[in-house]
C-alpha cells in the first residue's frame, strides 16, 4: 500500500463543520501531561453514550485519559442528514488532533471503518477496531438473513433496524438490551448505502500497531469478516466468545476493555 | 533551558577529533536545523520513521518566522494567511473547524505550539542553540558522508561539535531582507525601512507612504497605508494577477484547486481561471496598474481582495518602478516625481545558509541553490534542505511531504544503497527542473517557485518509488 499525497477533493471541498459532542473521563490523581489519550468512536446509530455506560470510566481507571465522541447526526452532535463516511472521518481527525497528545483511536462497528480511514489521515499512537464493519454484500446478506424485517428497508434507502438479539448476548437482561436498542438512531441513507460495498481503507500513516477485537457469536459481523480485517493489519482477532456485537454494552463488557488496556500497555501506548 | 548542561549529558564519548577539538558521535541520529513549522514537521516525520533527531533552534520557542517574539520574524500585527486552511495545515494534523478560513499569524503560532506538544517534539529540540557550521566527513565504512555539526549557544558559550548521519536544514528563507540599491537612496531625506521592520499600522499614521514591491506583504502594507496614512503610492515593476481571497462564495484557492483537478488541458484551465478572476476582480489597468504579461498559472498570484478596492477609492495610487531618489523626492520611471516621507521596501528576502559551504548546495554565482527535487543536495545524499519553496499555496503541506520523503530517502539509502543510487541519479539530473504549471520569471522572488499541484504530484511519484524498496 502506498502513501497518498494528492487529495484534491479534501483541498477543494473540505467537509462542512458540525457541532461535536465529546465526553471525557480523566484518570484519578494528578494529571500526567504526557499520558496517551484514548478516543472511542461509536458506530452507526450509536452515540458517545454507548461508551459512557462502562468503557469510558473504566479506561480512565486504567490510567488513560478517555474520550468518547458522537459522529455528526448522532448523540449530542449536530444534525447532518447528508453525511457520508468522509464527513465522519473528518469529525474523528478533528477531535483526535484536538487532544493534548497523540491519541489511540478505538472504533466500534462502522465506527471501526471510520477509524481505519482516519488512520490514513492522522498518525494514531495505536488503533483498535472492535467488531469492525467494513461493509460488503456478505455483511448485508448476513443481516438480511438474520433480521429481514429490520434490514430490508435499508435496501430501499430506509432505516436498518438492529434488534436486541443481534446486538447483545442472552446474559444481558432483556429490558436493558431493549433500552439500548431503542436508543439507536437513524443513519443517513447515503452513509448506510456506502456500506453495501466492502471498503479497503488506505494504509495507516506512521505504521501504528493495530488490534482487532470481536466475538465469534457476533450476529452482525461474521467471523470470516473479522478474520479478513485482522489479516489486513497483519494479525488475528482477539476473540470474546459468547458476546454480542455491542461488546461495550454487553453483560461481560469488562473483559474486552481490560484486554485492550493491557494491549495498549504492551504496545507502548 | 541551559544548553550547556544538556550537552554534558550526551557528550561523554568523544570518539573523533577534528582540528584538535573533540567530536561527539551521535550515531544514526539526524540533525534538524531550525524549529519553525518545517523543522517541526521534519522532527515529527523522521521520528515517526524511526530516526533519532537532534534539532537546534537559535530562539527560545518554536514557530520560527511565525513566532512574532522572534527577532527575525517578518510578521506584522495584521498578518493573516493567504491560503485557506486545507492548503495551510499539515495534512495529518488538521486546523480546528472553528478557526476562520484564513487564520491570523497568532493562530499559526498556536498551531505550531500544539503540534509540538501533541507529538512530544520539544524534548528533541535544543533551544537557544545556533548551528555555526555543518561539514561533511567521509564515512570510514564507505557509506554516505556523515556530518560534523558545530553548535554554540545563541548568547555565546563554547562551541561543540557532534557527528550526525544526516542533516536537514530547515532554517527558513524569509528572514534576511533583500534591500534594492537605488541611485541617491543613501542621501534620501525621508525614512526608509524594509517590510521586515514594519510591525504595526501606527507606523504609517499621517505619513506620506511609498510602498515598493508587489509581493504579498507589499500589497498588505499598501492596503494598511490606504487606511492609515495621509497618502499612499504603490510602486510595482510589472503587472500581476491579483487573486481575491474569496470567489464564488468560497475561499478562492479551493475554487482554483477544483479547476486544477478537472484534468483539463492547461489552456482551458488557464482560460477558466482568467474568467474567474475577470468576474471577481475585473480589469485593473484602468487604475494605472500594468497589464500582466504572463498567464495566471505562470507565477504565484498575489492574494489580496482589498488592494483593488482601495485602488478604486483612490486611496492607493498605482505608480511605476522607481528610477532614483533625489533629496526629498522620488523620481519614477515615467519621469514623475513624488515626495513620500516614508518608503517601505517590500522587496522580499534572500535565502542564507551561513553554516554550509555554497558548493554543498551547488549554489550558482548569484547564490541560488540548485537542489534535486528542490530539497536534496546534488553532491551529498545525506544533506537536505526542507521548506525552501515558494508555493502558490502555503508551505507547510509541502514541507510535511518533503519530510516524509527525506525520512524514506534516508531509510532506503541505508537499507538498499544500490537502489538509492539509481533514484538519486535520476533526481540529480532533474535538479534544474521547475515544478510549475508554466514557465516562470527568473527573479530571486521566483527562484523557489513551485505549483503545489505539480510539486506534490512529483513528490508522490518519487515517494512511491522509495516505498517500493523494502
Amino acid at each position: 500500500m502506498t502513501t497518498r499525497v494528492m487529495r484534491s477533493d479534501e483541498w477543494a471541498d473540505p467537509p462542512k463543520p458540525v457541532r461535536r459532542e465529546v465526553l471525557d473521563a480523566q484518570p484519578p490523581g494528578p494529571a500526567d501531561p504526557a499520558a496517551t489519550p484514548v478516543l472511542f468512536v461509536p458506530g452507526y446509530g450509536h452515540g458517545a453514550w454507548a461508551f459512557a455506560e462502562h468503557w469510558l470510566e473504566h479506561t480512565a481507571q486504567r490510567g488513560f485519559p478517555a474520550y468518547a465522541m458522537s459522529l455528526r447526526g448522532h448523540g449530542g452532535s449536530g444534525p447532518a442528514p447528508q453525511a457520508r463516511l468522509r464527513d465522519y472521518v473528518h469529525d474523528v481527525t478533528q477531535v483526535a488532533a484536538g487532544l493534548p497528545r497523540q491519541a489511540v483511536l478505538v472504533g466500534h462497528g462502522a465506527g471501526a471503518l471510520v477509524v481505519a480511514m482516519a488512520m490514513a489521515r492522522y498518525p494514531v499512537r495505536a488503533g483498535v477496531l472492535v467488531a469492525p464493519v467494513f461493509g460488503g454484500l456478505g455483511t448485508a446478506f448476513g443481516l438480511l438473513g438474520r433480521n429481514p424485517v429490520g434490514t430490508l428497508p435499508g435496501i430501499f434507502g430506509g432505516r436498518v433496524t438492529l434488534g436486541r438479539e443481534q446486538l447483545f448476548s442472552r446474559a444481558l437482561p432483556a429490558n436493558a438490551g431493549q433500552a439500548y436498542a431503542q436508543r439507536l438512531q437513524r443513519v443517513p441513507g447515503a452513509a448506510q448505502r456506502q456500506l453495501i460495498t466492502r471498503h479497503q481503507p488506505e494504509a495507516p500513516v506512521g505504521a501504528p500497531p493495530v488490534l482487532v477485537v470481536g466475538s465469534p457469536d457476533d450476529r452482525v459481523v461474521a467471523g470470516s469478516a473479522l478474520e479478513w480485517v485482522a489479516r489486513r493489519y497483519g494479525g488475528s482477532p482477539l476473540l470474546f466468545p459468547g458476546m454480542g456485537h455491542d461488546l461495550m454494552l454487553d453483560a461481560r463488557w469488562q473483559e474486552p476493555i481490560d484486554a485492550i488496556a493491557d494491549w495498549l500497555g504492551k504496545a507502548g501506548g | 533551558m541551559s544548553a550547556d548542561g544538556r550537552f554534558d549529558d550526551l557528550a561523554g564519548n568523544a570518539t573523533h577529533w577534528r582540528d584538535g577539538e573533540p567530536v561527539y558521535d551521535r550515531g544514526d541520529t539526524v540533525c534538524v536545523i531550525g524549529a519553525g513549522g518545517t523543522g517541526l514537521t521534519a522532527i515529527k516525520n523522521l521520528r515517526e520513521a524511526g530516526f533519532g533527531v537532534d534539532c537546534y533552534e537559535r530562539e527560545t520557542g518554536v514557530g520560527g518566522g511565525w513566532n512574532w517574539r522572534h527577532d527575525r520574524s517578518p510578521v506584522y500585527a495584521s498578518t493573516h494567511l493567504i491560503s485557506s486552511k486545507p492548503f495551510t495545515q499539515f495534512p495529518d494534523f488538521p486546523m480546528p473547524d472553528d478557526w476562520p478560513d484564513y487564520p491570523h499569524h497568532s493562530q499559526m503560532l498556536q498551531y505550531f505550539e500544539r503540534y509540538a506538544d501533541h507529538f512530544g517534539l520539544r524534548e528533541h529540540i535544543w533551544f537557544g542553540t545556533e548551528v555555526a557550521r555543518a561539514e561533511p566527513v567521509d564515512d570510514p565504512g564507505g557509506g554516505p558522508p556523515r556530518w560534523d555539526v558545530t553548535v554554540k549557544g545563541s548568547r555565546g558559550g563554547a562551541p561543540r561539535t557532534m557527528r550526525y548521519a544526516a542533516v536537514v536544514a530547515a532554517n527558513g528563507h524569509n528572514w534576511a531582507p533583500k534591500m534594492p540599491d537605488y541611485e541617491g537612496l543613501a542621501e534620501f531625506r525621508g525614512k526608509v525601512i524594509h517590510a521586515s521592520q514594519y510591525k504595526d499600522a501606527a507606523q504609517l499614521r499621517g505619513r506620506k507612504v511609498l510602498v515598493i514591491g508587489a509581493g504579498n506583504s507589499g500589497c498588505d502594507i499598501a492596503v494598511e497605508a490606504a487606511q492609515q496614512a495621509a497618502k499612499c503610492w504603490h510602486s510595482t515593476r510589472r503587472g500581476y494577477w491579483y487573486a481575491p481571497k474569496f470567489a464564488l462564495g468560497r475561499p478562492a484557492d479551493q475554487v482554483n484547486d477544483r479547476i486544477l483537478a478537472m484534468r483539463l488541458p492547461a489552456r482551458v484551465r488557464q482560460w477558466l481561471l482568467h474568467r474567474t478572476i475577470n468576474m471577481t476582480v475585473g480589469d485593473l489597468t484602468r487604475f494605472g496598474l500594468p497589464k500582466p504579461e504572463h498567464g495566471i498559472l505562470e507565477m504565484h498570484p498575489l492574494v489580496n481582495s482589498q488592494l483593488p478596492y482601495y485602488l478604486g477609492h483612490g486611496d492607493v495610487l498605482a505608480v511605476p518602478d522607481v528610477k532614483h531618489f533625489d533629496g526629498y523626492e522620488v523620481v519614477l520611471a515615467d519621469g514623475r516625481s513624488i515626495d513620500p516621507d516614508l518608503v517601505v521596501m517590500a522587496t522580499g528576502y534572500v535565502p542564507k545558509f551561513e553554516f554550509l559551504a555554497p558548493e554543498l548546495l551547488s549554489s550558482d554565482a548569484s547564490g541560488r541553490p540548485r537542489l534535486a527535487l528542490q530539497m536534496l543536495s546534488r553532491t551529498h545524499p545525506t544533506l537536505a534542505v526542507a521548506g525552501l519553496l515558494q508555493p502558490d499555496s502555503a508551505l507547510f503541506t509541502l514541507s510535511h511531504w518533503q519530510a516524509v520523503f527525506i525520512a524514506q530517502w534516508l531509510r532506503v539509502l541505508d537499507a538498499a544503497p544500490d537502489r538509492a543510487q539509481a533514484v538519486w541519479a535520476r533526481l540529480r539530473v532533474e535538479g534544474d527542473r521547475r515544478y510549475t504549471q508554466a514557465k516562470v520569471t527568473d527573479s530571486t522572488r521566483h527562484w523557489f517557485e513551485v505549483s503545489h499541484f505539480v510539486y506534490l504530484k512529483e513528490l508522490e511519484k518519487s515517494l512511491h518509488e522509495l516505498e517500493a524498496v523494502r
